[in-house]
């Protein structure tokens, strides 16, 4: 469904941050993106829905080509890929609804996102997710008096509103704690299932990337060192990508923590 | 650190031998430039009515008090000028600062190269020159009066306020904007949705901040006859009818007090 | 989480209203129509003369042109006259005027002054601040006659004012500790001042002084508009006359010298950092 041809990034200032990177995303798979700081892994989400401007390569989402697309079609494909930060990226000083609501900006026209008249379709719409990642009586609270966890339900929420095809994840745990970042992670990958989402999630915890996802892509420096199922990544695995480290305890799966959590 | 040997002991100094001389050479330059500018001053100025100063100060005083109360009724309708100079003045000036601002910040502007310095320009330009030099010149072009005075504090106030704005658009968070821009949001809706929400505290101190700045300005205004409280002070200057001069004074001085108080509440109030 | 919560069941289909700025509905309608009326009474007194602005243009638009064609020459020597006196006045009040703020600004915090002298001191700073440069202008050149020394009194009295209040909050935000530690060296009051205060609030009262005389020049514009000497004179006699190249030449003038004078004060302001 999604696919990246030979795709480079090199920034203004000379550092490759892509080097011809080629992936491909089938419907419904959730893949996460480990590597190293630097690597790249933010350049290539944000490449994909053109955030940054890729400097060569090709990126195919179904038989559309992106990197082709004009500024009106770009913000239409755009409406089909939906995208959750790092730093929740709320607009803070707007209420929780709106910012559910922001998801549907493609969708709706100038005068009437203007005066907050939204359809009623996606009112409800914005009702059920809101019950859906329980918010639903935080809807009129304005986004900077939530929790960090919460904050980035109402991100969830907004990505979805937008009905996408895809999920582009940027970094969704490393500013949660180790709880609330296995409920937002077991969040996503529930709903990308329910919804039979593709998802490309860029994550620093390679436990936490292992215990939800069925595909790991590892980066570094701008190229792909492993992409294979999460048992495939060995301590060998993880030092082609991180470098020399004792792996034993990254990869231990801890089913104890996990039903603790739960 | 600059350390000398006296009489072969080490005394430590702040600053070596060649600073300490290019200090004193730019403070002794210093110094020169001001005793010009003050010889300047001295030579247009006419010491026999300085040293009689102290004397026609007490006059002036002696036939300024009490202030003529009664005169209190011809100044409401200046009054109420006065503050529709310095407030329409304000709005008219938030309007057009507003797309200035935009225009001048780095991260909105649409072309670095001829855009923004053209908005820079106007920022400058605006902000250069006295809202009293403007009342002047629009009175030269449309006459005297209360519109006059509106037009100059708007334009006075336009560069005031975008440069502020512009400042505060160049410091919001980007991610919140981007974040709006991966909905598939056209330009004008990133605007409304990811930068309007970050810059309305910021929008909403300035405004309030130049309103008492232009109760101020409004009040004189009317010296070169702009309308307002002004023109009253200008008339009974000339007419040497001191009672009046130090009850509009006293006017002007609550007025000013008084503004300062509301902006420094709402202000208070809004952050 | 499964099935429909009621919650969720009374929302589904209500209009959704973002919620108002003011919670009290009767306030904010209050405050919109109080708005609503001030606008319409204070447009409906402004009394504008249409037939005058209308002729009005003409001249306006001969006004702008004459920034592409700028009279420097006719009135040469009143320019650069006025220009030097504008100068003059603005070095010799920044420098007084920051002196005595210095003095004033220290007294007038509340952390290093004793009660007394702060009173003094935020006294005369609230009255500077409250009367406006023309305004004492005007007193002073009633007082000490026509000339430059009523400007120079009036922008030295202005920058005590601005200067000596900003000086104080400063003083008064300051770092607490570093100060103690050098009282705690048993240091007198003058060597306090010099070694726990001065460092502490220095690159800021060079940023402000620069800042100060950056208005004092713009101000000094106007001082001419009342006898207090400078280019304001010249300048309302080019307005007087409709010599709109002349004035549009001072304009550029002026502008040009607060165009150095920011970039100046940005240089400093970068070094003394």
């Amino acid at each position: 469904m999604l696919r990246l041809d030979k795709l480079v990034k090199t920034y203004r200032t000379g550092d490759q941050a892509l080097k011809s990177v080629e992936i491909e995303v089938p419907i419904g798979q959730v893949v996460a993106l480990i590597g190293p700081s630097g690597a790249g892994k933010s350049t290539l989400i944000r490449c994909i829905n053109r955030l940054v401007e890729p400097s060569g390569g090709k990126v195919w989402l179904d038989d559309v080509e992106l990197t082709a697309l004009s500024s009106g079609a770009l913000r239409r494909a755009r409406r089909r890929m939906g995208m959750i930060f790092q730093e929740y990226a709320l607009v803070e000083r707007l209420t929780v609804m709106e910012n559910v609501l922001s998801g549907r900006l493609g969708y709706v026209g100038f005068w009437r996102s203007l005066l907050r008249r939204f359809p009623q379709k996606d009112v409800d719409e914005a009702f059920r997710l809101l019950d859906r990642v329980g918010l639903l009586a935080m809807a009129d609270k304005r986004a900077d008096e939530l929790s960090g966890g919460q904050r980035q339900r109402v991100g969830i929420a907004r990505a979805l509103i937008q009905n996408p095809a895809l999920l582009l994840v940027d970094e969704p745990t490393a500013s949660l704690d180790p709880k609330t970042s296995r409920q937002i992670m077991r969040l996503i990958c529930e709903l990308c299932a329910e919804r039979g989402l593709a998802a490309i999630i860029n994550i620093h915890d390679v436990a936490l990337a292992q215990m939800f996802v069925q595909r790991v892509i590892g980066l570094k420096a701008g190229e792909i060192a492993f992409d294979g199922p999460p048992d495939a990544l060995t301590p060998e695995v993880l030092t082609r990508i991180y470098g020399e480290e004792d792996w034993q305890a990254t990869i231990k799966t801890d089913e104890t923590a996990e039903e603790a959590v739960a | 650190m600059p350390v000398r040997e006296i009489a072969g002991a080490k005394v430590w100094r702040r600053r070596t031998t060649g600073e300490a001389m290019l200090r004193w050479v730019g403070w002794l330059i210093g110094v020169a430039i001001f005793v010009w500018c003050w010889q300047q001053i001295s030579a247009s100025t006419t010491w026999f009515f300085v040293w009689d100063a102290p004397r026609i100060a007490g006059d002036i005083i002696d036939r300024a008090t009490p202030p003529r109360w009664s005169y209190m009724e011809k100044l409401w309708w200046p009054i109420w000028d006065t503050i529709n100079i310095a407030t329409l003045g304000t709005l008219i000036a938030l309007v057009l600062a507003v797309p200035v601002a935009f225009l001048a910040a780095r991260n909105t502007t649409p072309s670095t190269w001829i855009i923004r310095p053209v908005a820079l320009f106007i920022i400058v330009a605006s902000r250069s020159i006295n809202s009293l030099i403007w009342a002047l010149l629009l009175i030269a072009i449309i006459g005297p009066g209360v519109f006059a005075g509106i037009l100059a504090i708007a334009i006075r106030s336009v560069g005031f306020c975008a440069k502020l704005l512009y400042e505060a658009i160049e410091e919001i968070d980007e991610t919140q904007v981007e974040a709006i821009t991966a909905t598939g949001a056209s330009r004008w809706q990133v605007m409304v949705y990811g930068i309007v929400p970050q810059i309305m505290p910021a929008f909403a101190g300035i405004s309030v901040f130049r309103w008492d700045i232009n109760i101020r300005e409004s009040t004189v205004l009317g010296l070169v006859g702009a309308g307002g409280i002004g023109l009253q002070l200008s008339g009974s200057l000339n007419t040497l009818a001191w009672p009046q001069v130090s009850l509009i004074l006293l006017v002007i001085l609550l007025a000013v007090v008084i503004s300062e108080w509301v902006s420094a509440k709402v202000r208070g109030a809004i952050i | 989480m499964s099935g429909v919560s009621t919650e969720l069941e009374t929302l589904l289909g209500t209009r959704w209203k973002k919620p108002p700025l003011i919670k009290l509905s009767w306030l904010r309608w209050l405050l919109i129509l109080g708005g609503a009326v001030y606008l319409v009474l204070a447009i409906a007194s402004v009394e504008v003369n249409w037939s005058r602005v209308y002729e009005g243009l003409d001249r306006g638009g001969a006004f702008i042109m004459s920034f592409t064609r700028p009279d420097f020459l006719s009135r040469g020597g009143d320019i650069w006259n006025g220009l030097v006196e504008s100068v003059v006045i603005t070095v010799a009040a920044s420098v007084v005027g920051i002196l005595i703020s210095i003095p004033i600004g220290l007294g007038a915090a509340r952390n290093i002054a004793p009660l007394p002298v702060y009173l003094v001191c935020r006294a005369i700073v609230a009255v500077s601040r409250a009367l406006q440069e023309i305004i004492v202008a005007i007193l002073l050149v009633a007082i000490f006659g026509f000339g430059p020394l009523a400007g120079f009194l009036t922008l030295s009295f202005a920058t005590i004012g601005f200067l000596s209040k900003l000086l104080a909050e400063d003083i008064e935000a300051m770092d607490r500790v570093q100060a103690e530690a050098i009282r705690a060296t048993g240091a007198r009051w003058t060597q306090w001042i010099n070694y726990g205060v001065q460092p502490q609030v220095m690159p800021r009262l060079i940023g402000l002084s620069m800042y100060r005389l950056d208005i004092n020049f713009r101000e000094s514009a106007i001082l001419g508009l009342v006898g207090a000497g400078g280019i304001g004179a010249t300048l309302n006699t080019a307005f007087d006359r409709y010599e709109f190249d002349t004035a549009a030449a001072i304009l550029l003038v002026i502008i040009g010298i607060v165009m150095a004078l920011e970039y100046l004060s940005g240089v400093i302001r970068a070094r003394v950092r």
